[in-house]
């Protein structure tokens, strides 16, 4: 019953998506308001047709429903009750539905927040909203169906796959989701630019906040999964630049650009060009990597299913890059720049900088990530390029944008006086040499990691000057010291939340430099009761442990932890799932502000005389987690509305 | 080229970049050689589920289709059940034998599965998983193609079909015996 109801309601979405596309479209070129009527009534159809088969798919997750196919293969009788619903995207077909009632979901919100007050583009952009979710329910219907039923009804499923029985599995694929169905928006709203000919800086202001949201999401999503990668994948790192990763990061580096580029075009009036090309390129990268999870066109970590959908994808992607590009094409004429930087040292050419170096960064990304196609065109070879090469190239164009993320903030718009520059840098450079010279004193003999730090104190140091002055000028005019830096905080939101996701960064490329320059690791076997060492801590192989739980066996070994006084004990395991061919890792961890240590197990004797354990002592990987919340709380801040009355 | 028309590279830029992409289909990146192939085939005696004995050994001089699958391998191994059952009767008067393993499962469920789809095959199962150590599996369904003897001649990743069966048996059927 359930394939039958899924399958329905997706294809009457479908239509109904097609239909307020069309119609959109129509009510825009004739400026009847009916047809809008009749397109706004059909996405909130779709959005109720689509969350009925979101709870159809969940509710066949609950009941363990083998008839439907994709319950089948991603969940069996011993899959726990928390694992069921997250179940639900953990694969190709589920995760469509999630992204397509997402984008839904969004849509509905356009339509009560932009009615009225986009009347211009509001027609176009749900034109292509409707237009994007036709696509997805297409994919739904046709290319990866969760509701395809399974013939014979199997007696079992397949079971979820075991790296994602996971807490982070429920926020991460939903962050990761929000933000790219949330970058639809400005797209959509780029596209409504073009087609209405209205490219000046309307379509900018009306869509900033979305794209905070969606920037917002993103990062959370990108960090959730480099912590779900650190505690799960079980080899101590946080990102290995793997194809997937990268897929996500793209759009997240060409999103950032765009968040600066903006505030150009909002005070100069320049660059409309090359806004409207971020947000097309932000979007082709969204799909982009969708396509690359889902193609198997690229071998990955966490390479999803292969199939028909590849083709629907690339067919999707060419048709908004030619779209989107070709309207660009089209307003050339324009889209001419009217303003021209007045000076190199000024804030324009700070925030081109920092454009050009986002972009340079997502290309060599780009270059790095789909090489093994090239190197199998050129030369008949498939080779992967691996982190050194991506390290190697990003790591000093990541330094100039820190040192940018300094000097663009407080540099004055159209030429800086060396008075200006004075005024603003020359503590903050004092401030990072000193830091400089004192972590070289420290006993910091890595250049980049003395280079980075130095880097960080000196930012770090550019928005206390700022902040301080501003808070001077407001104690100045009566205010007391905590109101006043309150208030700052939340009139002039926008500045300051920009200035907190700064910190955030710094936090993160401190807990980089450390975690990279200062990592140890060693492999060790262990007889029962016998020790090894490493950095100062102490590890006691106790004894090995088997147990039968609902859906796997698992095999944990004791290690008695301590440096000097006993810490804890720690228990990495193995699980061997049924259905899967090697065991699962499963680390054990203690997090500290400096360092953590991490254990994983590896081969171990039967009888459990003896174990082989890896050892790890991270350094300042905890900052990263820290740096992203503080992150994400300055993202927080920048989406609160402006409270700014005036200038 | 006038300079209105230069804006039309903008599009054009996206083509080189969406044909590379579309170069991407063309390969599989699920084919993995098996340096098994063309060794002997390493032997096993295992217990069938109706209680005989099992032994690659005794097969010598015919064709032999070893095929490894799971109760819970949906749904792969449930698409191939169907397949194999039919080669199984179409070729076993030509001599040719089909052998199936099950690995990682419990007995009552592979049971049932052997029952449902009503094979009459051998079908045994891989109680220590040293069978499917042997033969160097990384999951279900995997299938090998043993010559008359002895050697492992193809391995096949992935839910067989019935063309992938008559290639291969027709190919070693056609080898001289002896």
């Amino acid at each position: 019953m359930i394939p039958e109801l899924g399958y329905g309601a997706a294809i009457v979405a479908l239509a109904l998506a097609l239909w307020g596309a069309v119609t959109a479209a129509l009510g825009a070129r004739t400026g009847r308001p009916a047809l809008l009527l009749s397109a706004q009534h059909a996405a909130v159809g779709v959005f109720v047709l689509v969350t009925a088969c979101f709870a159809l798919l969940t509710y066949a997750f609950l009941t363990f429903d083998f008839s439907v196919r994709y319950v089948a293969t991603n969940t069996n009788l011993g899959t726990p009750f928390y694992y069921r619903i997250t179940g639900v995207w953990g694969a190709l077909e589920g995760s469509i539905i999630l992204w397509a009632w997402m984008l839904a979901l969004y849509t509905v919100i356009v339509i009560l927040r932009h009615r009225v007050s986009a009347r211009a583009f509001y027609p176009w952009v749900l034109t292509v909203m409707l237009g994007v979710l036709a696509f997805f329910l297409l994919v739904m219907t046709v290319a990866a169906p969760p509701f395809a039923r399974s013939s014979p009804v199997p007696a079992d499923g397949r079971g979820l796959n075991p790296l994602l029985e996971d807490t982070g599995m429920i926020t991460h694929p939903v962050a990761l989701y929000l933000g790219f169905t949330g970058l639809t928006v400005p797209f959509a709203f780029a596209l409504a630019a073009l087609i209405t000919g209205r490219v000046g800086d309307a379509w900018i202001t009306l869509t900033r906040r979305w794209t905070i949201v969606a920037w917002y999401f993103l990062s959370l999503g990108l960090l959730i999964g480099g912590w779900w990668s650190y505690h799960v994948l079980g080899w101590g790192g946080y990102w290995a630049w793997d194809p997937v990763e990268n897929a996500a990061f793209m759009p997240w580096l060409t999103a950032t650009a765009f968040l600066h580029s903006v505030m150009i075009q909002e005070r100069r009036r320049m660059l409309k060009l090359w806004n409207l090309s971020l947000v097309i390129l932000t979007f082709g990268l969204t799909l982009f990597g969708t396509f690359l999870t889902r193609s198997g066109v690229i071998a990955s970590v966490h390479a999803f299913t292969q199939g028909a959908i590849g083709a629907f994808f690339l067919s999707f992607l060419a048709l908004v890059l030619l779209t989107g590009l070709g309207l660009l094409a089209w307003r050339w004429d324009a889209l001419h720049a009217q303003g021209a930087l007045d000076s190199i040292v000024s804030r324009e050419s700070a925030f081109l900088l920092n454009n050009v170096l986002l972009v340079a960064v997502t290309f060599t990304v780009f270059f790095g990530t789909v090489f093994p196609l090239l190197s199998e065109v050129a030369r008949g070879v498939k080779v992967s390029v691996g982190a050194p090469f991506f390290n190697q190239v990003n790591v000093p164009l990541f330094l100039a944008l820190i040192f940018l993320m300094g000097v663009g903030p407080l540099i004055a718009w159209r030429r800086a006086s060396l008075d200006n520059l004075r005024r603003n840098f020359l503590a903050p450079v004092l401030v990072g040499v000193v830091a400089a010279a004192g972590f070289f004193a420290l006993g910091v003999r890595s250049a980049i990691a003395v280079l980075t730090l130095a880097l960080t104190v000196f930012v770090a140091a550019t928005i206390a000057v700022d902040f301080a002055r501003a808070t001077r000028a407001r104690l100045r005019v009566g205010e007391r010291l905590f109101p006043a830096m309150r208030g700052l905080l939340l009139r002039h939101n926008r500045r300051y939340g920009g200035f907190v996701v700064h910190l955030g960064i710094l936090i993160i490329a401190v807990g980089v430099t450390g975690s990279q320059a200062w990592s140890v690791q060693t492999e060790t076997t262990l007889r029962r009761g016998e020790s090894a060492e490493l950095a100062g801590y102490r590890v006691r192989f106790e004894d090995l442990t088997a147990s039968e739980e609902s859906n796997h066996f698992k095999v944990a070994g004791a290690f008695t932890v301590s440096n000097g006084r006993v810490l804890g004990v720690l228990r990495p395991a193995k699980k061997f799932y049924p259905q899967e061919q090697s065991p699962i890792a499963y680390v054990d961890y203690r997090l500290g502000l400096n360092e953590d240590i991490y254990l994983v197990l590896g081969d171990f004797a039967r009888d459990g005389s003896q174990a082989t354990v890896k050892l790890l002592v991270n350094r300042l990987v905890s900052w990263i987690w820290i740096g992203g919340l503080v992150l994400t709380l300055g993202a927080l801040l920048a989406i609160l509305p402006e409270r700014r009355k005036g200038a | 080229m006038s300079r209105r028309a230069w804006r039309w590279l903008i599009p054009a830029s996206a083509l080189p970049v969406l044909a590379l992409l579309a170069y991407g289909f063309r390969v599989n990146p699920r084919e993995i050689p098996s340096p098994l192939v063309g060794r002997p085939a390493p032997s096993f005696t295992l217990t069938a589920f109706d209680g005989a004995p099992v032994t690659l050994e005794a097969q010598r001089g015919r064709v032999v289709v070893v095929n490894f699958w799971a109760s819970w391998c949906y749904p792969a191994c449930y698409d191939e059940a169907p397949v194999l059952e039919r080669s199984w009767r179409a070729y076993r008067d030509r001599g040719v034998v089909v052998i199936g393993v099950d690995i990682q499962d419990t007995t009552e469920a592979a049971k049932n599965f052997v029952r449902d789809f009503g094979l009459t095959f051998p079908n045994a199962r891989d109680p220590s998983g040293k069978v499917s150590v042997d033969y160097g599996t990384y999951g279900v369904p995997e299938t090998f193609f043993i010559d008359r003897r002895g050697r492992i001649r193809a391995k096949h990743v992935g839910a067989l079909t019935d063309g992938v069966v008559r290639v291969h048996v027709d190919a070693l059927l056609a080898e001289p015996a002896g």
